[in-house]
């Protein structure tokens, strides 16, 4: 069974049944917009059960011509790294759906939007041809644009544009460098393709590998996004509805760290050496710098959003400490990010629908009103915080073991991250739930209701289950990130023998390398 | 019986799952034996384990049970694992059945709260998390109990949420104690990448048979990091700023967690590490110094205290500063002991004030209290004991392991280090007793409507006072000195080292039993001067102190003001992290960044308003363009510049 | 003798004609003639070609260019008619509104 493409573009068949309806009647969308998702959910179970966690071999594999003259395929398969980043969005996906029955602006195309989503988010990561990759890549920009810039905030347009161009930015440097490995295999091999596995073969020479990393990097970064490039991210988090919010934060950001993981550290394992230093200074910098500035937000969104920053410099930190500690950490971080920062947009969603405004401010004392809401808000917050027993810990521990093994003073100074993230997120909570109710409108708020219990309910589970059993999770992820350890250990050796007279690993000055690919693809064209 | 352990960590787990998850809809009573039940099992089961360890040969007194593995990554494994040897069936015995008595007491004192279901909660887990931080057979698990005690005592600190000064000291505390943990999982990471392994068993064998010789450098930083912990969680200096800002909490929570059980986590650390800490004199020098200052300085604060709760906060960092500097000279048994005896006195003495708290509707202001000895008999007469065994005079349990403290102090450590313990001892006692003489003695201060509700607590909260006040008798006799029954049944965690008899020939000082009794003379003596002392300013001459406070001005203000080590701390670390995050907010991330994330917007804006002149409207104008280049490209196409 | 010299001056001076008439005039029926003109210019130097390279693709593309010219002249009629419905003019100066 194609059990991929079933995942894929069953959201699609749902779309046309949703725009096959009257508009008017928005229960019956939203219905089965939710049907269609948790349809989808169900079908992606069959993955984490079947997968065989003992090889690196991709699985599930289809493969199909698409555009046979150019080589592209209809190329998707999973491996531990993305099987988890799958289920993460078709577990966020119905969860968002549910959280947004409050929407009543155009509904149809609003659910239609969440679906297309889903369809690019779970394209992107199950592709294994460059060229599909980047459809669906630029795919899920689509309805994410739409929805910022719809039903967002009132500066919606401003943040949807911001977002659009800022990754469109970044993605044009990765088409670019696309076209480049394409053009080089086919100078290496004869023939052209798109297959990303076969691209893993190429032995590219160091100056190749620095300027096609930065391409990568460049639109990845800004994807997770690493600071500097952060940006756009509160804006878009602040606008954004809440469904918005919580894919956007779920998801949509892992895409940076997937294809980190993917693309960068496999294709170019040389420069990915030699960038450690900058990536990993990077990622520090956000650590500390995402978690002051979350400090002293007063909207309760834009916090969030600088605590993403941060918990992704952690991801990062993770993966470019290349051992397996960090990069397993890194990934658990990923889906741990996705499920607490997204819980934390659904209950300051859940906040915005009763007292409309995310101003820290307008709140306090909560707790006595809402003791259930406080509960869960609880949970998610030292999810947050990584308090260990919850899913945050695994993660956090992970990569910071990790990175420890590798250079002890970026984890020791990473490590400080915690400190921060518990003075953030508790100052926060102390002044949203608890002191005395200083506004009398929050005299009146009505405490959770089923739908956001349902809502939340799942996410809490998964929180306690990765904490309490990270194995369950992390046994599926050794074989592949062994494989890429060996990818990138085994390419990086041969490429500095035949390429680099000597192993440095650090970047010296003035050798920033001439890119020698530009004449002969000329010649090509 | 040791196979039961688990249950141990379970009952307490299920209690809160069922006070957690449907408290609200129970009767007070269930929820108040739900709970109590949970923990008498668990006390229960300690004491069965407990028994079952002493069947073994002391030399195989140490039982681990795999649950399940934890994390598992590469070379990284963390099982999860009980571990049962003599120091954590001490360790069980003390939280449970400590615990057990400020359960029974809270249902008194608590009754009338309306988050009954939710103390009871937080309380259950509490004791759950404190015995996964004494049973866990590796760092790693140590952690996680490590944390969660931390948040636990988060909880109840801020349990009366809706006080602002409440809600900050809780968070005040998971913070510091998160500037410890930081240090503590650096450690545990260094662990890991020194032994390749978290497992308490064999990181410490490989660390006494492997090749780290004495004083190492790794094994300094690993120990002083951990310490760094344990100056977080054990409230020493520099971070015990905490600890007396955690009285916002109910009374109960006080005693449980802020003096019989969380705060001794580090000192159990410690004792747990001992092979880590042996290893490295520097790190030894440093707790011992730690732990001399810690006492010393947290006793002078306690002495101008007016909070009764405070008294005995400052008193508790004091008595950690203790076993501290136990520990820090090597005599690890010494400071388990007082941890023990500390625990049962401390435990009383909170509880004690907070039938006086209870008796005087809230107040806890001992400048308004006095002569309440007459009202609230029991109380008096339980808190006492509690305050003559604190202050050391013997047979009381506090007497023992203070003087073998100090006994050891100056026999492994220096003449220092025992003056300033004796010191310490000396305002002990002072301060102790001028709360004894403030509160229950002389002329009754107490305000007028308080007085009219004046009142002896009910028998569920005086029973757990008569039953530690018992414990805080008897439980000295432990560790009479020659005779130590503690000490041997230590001595197998403990190895060579850490004990009265053995090391004291080891480090080659034979101390004899004329000095250990000179110095059981010299406490006493010392004890007796403090209490003196308190009897004379307060109770004889009770326009004494105020005379004393307007002489010494300068350092009365000093000390009644904590020698402005919060303000210190405020003025240093939280408010310019405050307005540098601000600056980076406002300048870096709206200014600089963003700001040229929207500059290149607006650069790319400008150039193409400058391009959209050429767009007139006319037709023509276009056309004429095209003509315009058609014309060139003639003209390059002529002139041969171009090939096609 | 007219060579295919000739043909082609003629069909650039048309050209020409057309194209100044394009630039300068002001009445849109006129600039539609005008590039009419254009069209039949080019139109004349593919016979002349076709003729004198003995080659029917000429003469094809001429077919091509009617057909095109034909279908352009329908549209463009219809556009200028509806213009001046609305704007009660065809003078190209007052049509300026796609700009900026």
């Amino acid at each position: 069974m194609p059990i991929l493409s079933l995942i894929t573009f069953l959201p699609i068949v749902g779309v046309f049944f949703i725009l096959s309806m009257d508009s008017k009647r928005s229960e019956l969308i939203r219905v089965t917009a939710l049907l269609v998702s948790i349809v989808v959910f169900f079908i992606s179970l069959p993955l984490y059960f079947t997968f065989d966690a003992h090889t690196y071999e991709m699985q599930f594999v289809e493969k199909l011509q698409w555009i046979p003259s150019f080589g592209v395929h209809y190329h998707v398969g999973i491996d531990g790294i993305s099987l988890f980043l799958i289920l993460l969005t078709t577990f966020i996906t119905p969860i968002s759906i549910l959280a947004s029955w409050h929407i009543t602006k155009n509904v149809k195309e609003y659910m239609v939007a969440m679906l297309v989503l889903e369809t690019g988010m779970v394209g992107v990561f199950i592709s294994l041809d460059v060229f599909l990759f980047y459809v669906f890549w630029e795919l899920m920009l689509i309805p994410m644009y739409l929805l910022i810039g719809i039903w967002g905030g009132p500066r919606r347009i401003y943040a949807a544009v911001k977002f659009f161009i800022y990754t469109m930015a970044g993605s044009v440097f990765m088409l670019l460098a696309i076209i480049a490995l394409y053009f080089l295999n086919h100078r290496a091999t004869g023939e052209y393709t798109f297959n990303l596995l076969e691209f893993y073969r190429l032995d590219l020479s160091f100056a190749v590998q620095f300027w096609l990393f930065l391409a990568f990097a460049f639109a990845f970064a800004i994807k997770v996004p690493m600071f500097p490039f952060h940006t756009w991210l509160p804006d878009a988090h602040v606008e954004a509805p809440t469904a918005g919010s919580v894919i956007l934060a779920g998801v949509l950001l892992k895409m940076g760290t997937y294809g980190f993981v993917r693309f960068c550290l496999p294709l170019f394992p040389e420069a990915s050496h030699t960038f450690i230093p900058v990536i990993s200074w990077m990622a520090i910098v956000g650590i500390i710098y995402g978690g002051l500035v979350s400090m002293v937000q007063d909207d309760l969104k834009k916090l969030v959003a600088y605590s993403s920053v941060s918990h992704l410099g952690f991801v990062m930190l993770g993966i470019f400490a290349f051992n397996i500690q960090g990069i397993e950490g890194g990934i658990t971080q990923m889906i741990n990010h996705g499920l607490s920062t997204g819980a934390l947009f659904l209950i300051v969603g859940m906040l915005y629908e009763r007292r409309h405004t995310r101003m820290i401010a307008d709140f306090g004392g909560l707790t006595k009103q809402l003791p259930v809401f406080a509960t869960f808000f609880l949970i998610v917050t030292l999810s947050s915080i990584g308090l260990p027993g919850l899913n945050g810990f695994v993660g956090e521990f992970l990569i910071l073991v990790g990175t420890f093994k590798s250079r002890i003073l970026y984890a020791s100074i990473a490590t400080s991250g915690i400190i921060l993230a518990a003075v953030y997120m508790l100052w926060m909570f102390q002044r949203v739930m608890f002191q005395e109710i200083t506004h009398e409108e929050n005299k009146t708020l009505k405490d959770i209701n089923k739908r956001e219990f349902a809502i939340l309910i799942p996410i809490m589970l998964t929180i306690f289950w990765i904490g309490i059993y990270p194995n369950s999770f992390l046994r599926k992820m050794d074989a592949s990130v062994n494989h890429l350890l060996k990818q990138v250990g085994e390419k990086a050796n041969v490429a500095s023998r035949v390429h680099k007279p000597k192993k440095s690993g650090q970047l010296q000055k003035n050798v920033i390398p001439k890119i020698d690919i530009v004449p002969e693809c000329r010649t090509e064209w | 019986m040791l196979n039961l352990v688990g249950l141990i960590l379970l009952f307490p787990l299920i209690g809160t799952a069922i006070n957690g998850l449907i408290g609200k809809r129970l009767r007070k009573e269930t929820v108040g034996y739900v709970a109590c039940g949970s923990i008498g099992l668990s006390f229960f089961i300690s004491v069965l384990v407990f028994c079952g360890l002493l069947l073994l040969p002391p030399g195989e007194r140490l039982f681990e049970k795999q649950l399940f593995s934890w994390i598992e990554s590469g070379s990284f494994k963390s099982t999860a694992g009980l571990q049962v040897d003599p120091l954590s069936s001490l360790m069980i015995l003390i939280v449970t059945g400590v615990g057990f008595l400020i359960h029974i007491y809270s249902i008194g004192y608590m009754h009338e709260d309306k988050g009954y279901h939710r103390y009871f909660c937080y309380l259950n887990l509490f004791t759950f998390s404190m015995l996964l931080l004494v049973l866990g057979n590796n760092f790693l698990l140590m952690f996680i109990g490590w944390e969660a005690v931390g948040l636990c005592s988060y909880l109840l600190i801020g349990f009366w949420f809706e006080k602002k000064s409440a809600s900050n000291a809780a968070k005040k505390a998971f913070v510091v104690n998160r500037v410890g943990d930081f240090g503590f999982a650096l450690g545990i990471m260094l662990v890991f990448l020194t032994f390749h392994s978290i497992d308490f068993t064999e990181v410490f064998s490989a660390a006494s048979h492997g090749n780290f010789e004495a004083g190492s450098f790794t094994v300094t930083i690993i120990t002083l990091l951990m310490f760094m912990g344990a100056t977080g969680k054990s409230a020493q200096i520099p971070l015990y700023t905490w600890l007396p800002d955690a009285m916002e909490g109910p009374t109960p929570v006080s005693a449980l967690i802020h003096a019989a059980t969380m705060v001794t986590a580090g000192v159990y650390m410690i004792a747990r590490c001992n092979v880590l800490y042996m290893l490295s004199p520097f790190t030894m020098t440093v707790v011992a110094s730690v732990g001399a200052v810690t006492a010393l300085f947290a006793a002078s604060i306690g002495l101008v205290q007016n909070d009764i709760k405070r008294v005995l906060a400052y008193s508790t960092i004091s008595q950690l500063g203790y076993m501290f500097l136990a520990c820090g000279v090597g005599a690890f048994t010494a400071g388990v002991f007082h941890l023990m005896t500390h625990a049962f006195f401390k435990a009383l003495l909170f509880l004690g004030s907070g039938s006086v708290i209870h008796a005087l509707s809230g107040e806890q202001d001992m400048r308004k209290m006095g002569g309440l000895r007459n009202h609230i008999p029991v109380t008096y007469k339980t808190f006492l004991v509690g305050a003559v065994a604190i202050a050391g005079i013997p047979p009381f349990a506090g007497f023992f392991s203070k003087d073998e403290i100090l006994l050891e102090s100056l026999v492994r450590g220096n003449l220092l280090y025992w003056i300033v313990g004796a010191v310490a001892a000396f305002l002990t006692a002072f301060y102790m007793f001028r709360l004894l003489f403030m509160t229950f003695h002389g002329v009754s201060r107490v305000e007028h409507h308080a007085m009219e509700h004046l009142h002896e607590s009910p028998g569920n909260m005086t029973l757990p006072l008569t039953v530690l006040a018992a414990l805080s008798f008897f439980g000295g006799f432990l560790g009479i000195p020659g005779a130590s029954v503690i000490n041997s049944f230590l001595a197998p965690v403990f190895g060579g080292h850490g004990h009265t008899e053995v090391s004291g020939a080891e480090a080659g000082v034979h101390h004899s039993a004329w000095l250990s009794s000179l110095m059981m003379v010299v406490s006493t003596a010392i004890a007796l001067a403090g209490i003196f002392l308190a009897y004379q300013m307060y109770s004889k001459k009770p326009e004494l102190p105020g005379k004393l406070a307007e002489r010494f001005r300068v350092i009365y203000k000093l000390l009644l003001n904590k020698y402005y080590v919060d303000e210190i701390y405020d003025a240093l670390f939280v408010n310019p992290i405050k307005k540098i995050s601000v600056q980076l907010w406002k300048r870096v991330d709206a200014g600089m960044i963003d700001g040229s994330v929207n500059g290149i917007a607006r650069l790319v804006g400008g150039f193409s308003n400058i391009l959209r002149l050429l767009q007139t409207g006319y037709v023509r104008n276009y056309a004429f363009y095209i003509v315009v280049g058609c014309i060139f490209i003639i003209i390059f196409a002529v002139l041969g510049k171009v090939k096609f | 003798m007219i060579t295919v010299t000739h043909y082609l001056v003629l069909s650039a001076i048309l050209f020409t004609l057309g194209v100044v008439g394009v630039l300068v005039r002001r009445n849109a029926i006129i600039i539609f003639m005008c590039i009419e003109l254009m069209l039949n210019a080019v139109n004349l130097s593919f016979v002349a070609f076709a003729h004198y390279l003995n080659s029917m693709q000429g003469q094809l593309f001429v077919f091509f260019t009617m057909t095109v010219a034909a279908a352009e002249a329908a549209v463009g009629l219809a556009i200028i008619v509806a213009v001046f419905r609305n704007k009660e003019t065809v003078n190209i100066d007052d049509i300026n509104i796609m700009k900026w």
